[in-house]
């Protein structure tokens, strides 16, 4: 009896493999090919801490496949954006670009928000050969030049070049530095040390905060005690905003210096009267209105703020333009490939004077982001608004 | 010397605002012997409540506090309600794993309710900062300090003048003999929940001029004022106090003295060091069981 079952029980056993392979197998084969739609991955810190940059990047990409879809796609190709929140989060980014990669087999990939996480993802995105914008501000990220990896967000050189500029014509001589503990305020922190011997200026001393501390008048303190001509902070909100406020409290009369990371209103709105006076660069978006007609990007910018305020119906902030700008990019190089990676890849390196939010693009096989010092202009908190400095 | 006051100074304002932290976690405790570590999330809720009612709603800030402070010792309460005293089975772990739910569910709350930015007002008295020997006071701190000093002295009368205060220390020796004199245990314990989360919106008020708001700020103030309750010795009400500033001037000083990266480390440093030499804090009332 027993031994009459037991090959009746293998013979059912291999039956059911079969099938499952045949089940996977033919999964396998059914997967339709993309031939009239361009899948484009997306990965943006939607939730979480970095949300302020992943929420208007999301927005953002929607309403650029929106724009190109209504006018007729690329070569006849409609556009479609999957997009993934990564909460900002390096391991479940590198999860988000698994996925995209081979379950939703896209042909380029747009974000994530944030340098840590895009850092995350660049061994996976060289080995794969997918053409990757990135919209976080690290200069790690195309330096040294990955041959997949570009980026639209202005880097902190940039950044860091402008503030020196503006210190260095008002004629000082010495700077302390407080920066946020993690890799914005880091990669900031080593930029301002690299360049500072460049502009003839010395940094006196260097101090960090915590992303969510309460106060920092421990740290100007100390910075007081060298009595520097100014002070860079670099940052994110909030941190910034209690660097300003505590520095008024503590009535230090230096001049602050801001970075582009705390370009948006929420930073006057939490300091308050403190913010008065400082100084930041930021990307031409938050002073769009009051460009020169003659500036290459006034067209694009005011395109781009009056599509987003009239859809989302909430202000712009300078980070969607980042996500915005790829998506363009993209088409542009997309344009005649009919979805081949290596040709967009190279395209994308060839793309030269493409005025975009951020700046006007001039890719190169050895500038993966494109962007000179012109993407920045230094502006002046005065009674709650901007004042463009020339 | 200019330095060292300044240190002093923010060191206060902080340890200030750690100690009132850590006298809810002390009182409820010593009321309940139970660790709320979802006490952070009150403070984030008195912090924002308070804003939102003094900013956009244009209270006074008088009654803004008191509102503010009500209200949130009313969802302590309702907390306690619902998911401390319906436990079955109500051994420590099982509610300090409790309280940590509370934690994450409260912080999601916050995030809907007020959004993922931070907020933040203008502090309660437009004088200017105090100047003593260079070294600058800001007129907050001194509202911290006086408003921690003023709940100190509150709640050392209600201990040991009241018989609320006397039956609430009872249920904390023992529920059962308490109940068998005649004190409503189950209504101390929700009244120790009200308190010690009333606490907890105080110690959010009193901050938000000082600092920026958002729903996630909780976390590490809960941290900071657990810290400081072990420090001073968990369930006395003036180790808390002394463990507050003690951790705020450690922590300032670390800052100005050795470097800015050790500011969060120094009061998980000193923690370990107190539990590993003197596991009942500074001034110590109670037995500290480890379990």
């Amino acid at each position: 009896m027993r031994s009459n079952t037991q090959p009746l029980q293998l013979k059912w056993i291999l039956a059911f493999i079969a099938a499952v392979c045949l089940v996977f197998a033919s999964s396998a084969f059914s997967a339709p090919p993309a031939e009239k739609i361009y899948k484009i991955g997306g990965i943006f810190s939607v939730t979480g801490p970095a949300s302020f940059l992943g929420d208007p990047e999301k927005k953002s990409m929607e309403m650029a496949v929106e724009q190109i879809n209504k006018n007729g796609g690329i070569d006849g190709h409609m556009i479609e954006a999957v997009i993934y929140d990564t909460e900002g989060d390096p391991s479940k980014t590198v999860m988000s670009v698994s996925k995209l990669i081979n379950k939703d087999k896209v042909i380029a990939i747009i974000g994530p928000s944030r340098t840590p996480t895009t850092l995350a993802v660049i061994p996976k995105v060289q080995q794969s050969q997918i053409p990757f914008i990135s919209c976080a501000a690290g200069n790690k990220i195309v330096e040294p030049v990955k041959p997949w990896v570009f980026k639209t967000a202005q880097s902190d050189i940039l950044a860091v070049a402008s503030i020196y500029q503006h210190i260095k014509n008002r004629g000082l001589k010495t700077i302390g530095i407080i920066s946020v503990e993690n890799a914005y305020g880091q990669s900031g922190k080593e930029q301002l040390l690299a360049q500072a011997p460049k502009f003839g200026l010395q940094v006196v001393r260097s101090e960090t905060f915590g992303g969510k501390d309460s106060d920092m008048t421990a740290q100007l303190t100390k910075i007081r005690k060298e009595n520097p001509d100014a002070i860079v902070c670099w940052g994110t909100n909030p941190g910034p905003a209690v660097v300003a406020k505590n520095l008024k409290q503590l009535e230090m009369d230096i001049q602050l210096y801001q970075s582009h990371g705390v370009a948006s209103p929420k930073f006057i709105e939490l300091a308050g009267n403190a913010a008065e006076d400082t100084l930041l660069p930021t990307g031409k978006i938050l002073v769009a209105d009051l460009l020169a007609e003659s500036d290459p990007q006034k067209q694009v910018l005011t395109e781009y703020v009056t599509a987003y305020e009239n859809k989302y119906d909430t202000a712009v902030s300078g980070f969607g333009g980042y996500a915005y700008d790829a998506m363009y990019l993209l088409a542009k190089a997309l344009d005649g490939t009919g979805g081949d990676r290596a040709q967009i890849r190279k395209n994308l390196e060839n793309i030269k004077g493409h005025a975009g939010v951020s700046g006007v693009f001039n890719f190169s096989p050895s500038d993966h982001n494109g962007l000179d010092p012109d993407a920045f202009v230094m502006v002046r908190i005065k009674n709650g608004t901007w004042e463009l400095i020339k | 010397m200019q330095e060292i006051l300044q240190y002093i100074f923010s060191g206060i304002t902080s340890g200030a605002i750690y100690a009132v932290i850590a006298v809810g976690f002390s009182m409820l405790y010593n009321s309940t012997e139970l660790i709320n570590f979802a006490h952070g999330e009150f403070v984030m809720l008195g912090a924002l409540s308070f804003i939102t009612l003094s900013g956009p709603f244009q209270l006074p800030l008088l009654s803004a506090f008191f509102l503010s402070v009500a209200g949130v010792a009313c969802i302590g309460m309702l907390f306690e309600r619902l998911a401390i005293r319906t436990v079955r089975e109500p051994n420590p772990i099982v509610l300090i794993i409790i309280t940590v739910g509370a934690s994450i569910f409260l912080r999601g709350v916050g995030m809907l309710v007020w959004g993922k930015d931070a907020h933040t007002m203008p502090p309660f008295s437009k004088h200017p900062p105090l100047d003593i020997e260079g070294a600058k006071l800001l007129a907050q701190s001194i509202w911290i300090v006086a408003i921690m000093f003023l709940m100190a002295a509150g709640l050392h009368l209600f201990y040991k003048k009241t018989l609320t205060g006397k039956a609430m220390q009872a249920c904390a020796i023992s529920q059962k003999a308490a109940w068998l004199a005649g004190i409503p245990s189950k209504f101390m314990i929700l009244l120790a929940f009200g308190l010690s989360t009333g606490m907890g919106a105080v110690a959010g008020v009193i901050i938000s001029p000082i600092t920026m708001c958002g729903y996630d700020m909780g976390t590490m103030l809960g941290l900071k004022g657990f810290c400081a309750a072990m420090l001073g010795g968990l369930g006395s009400l003036w180790g808390s106090l002394i463990g507050g500033l003690l951790l705020g001037i450690l922590e300032a000083l670390g800052v100005g003295l050795i470097s800015s990266g050790l500011k969060d480390a120094t009061a998980f440093l000193l923690l370990l060091f107190i539990l590993y030499v003197r596991p009942s804090g500074i001034i110590s009332s109670v037995n500290v069981e480890r379990f």
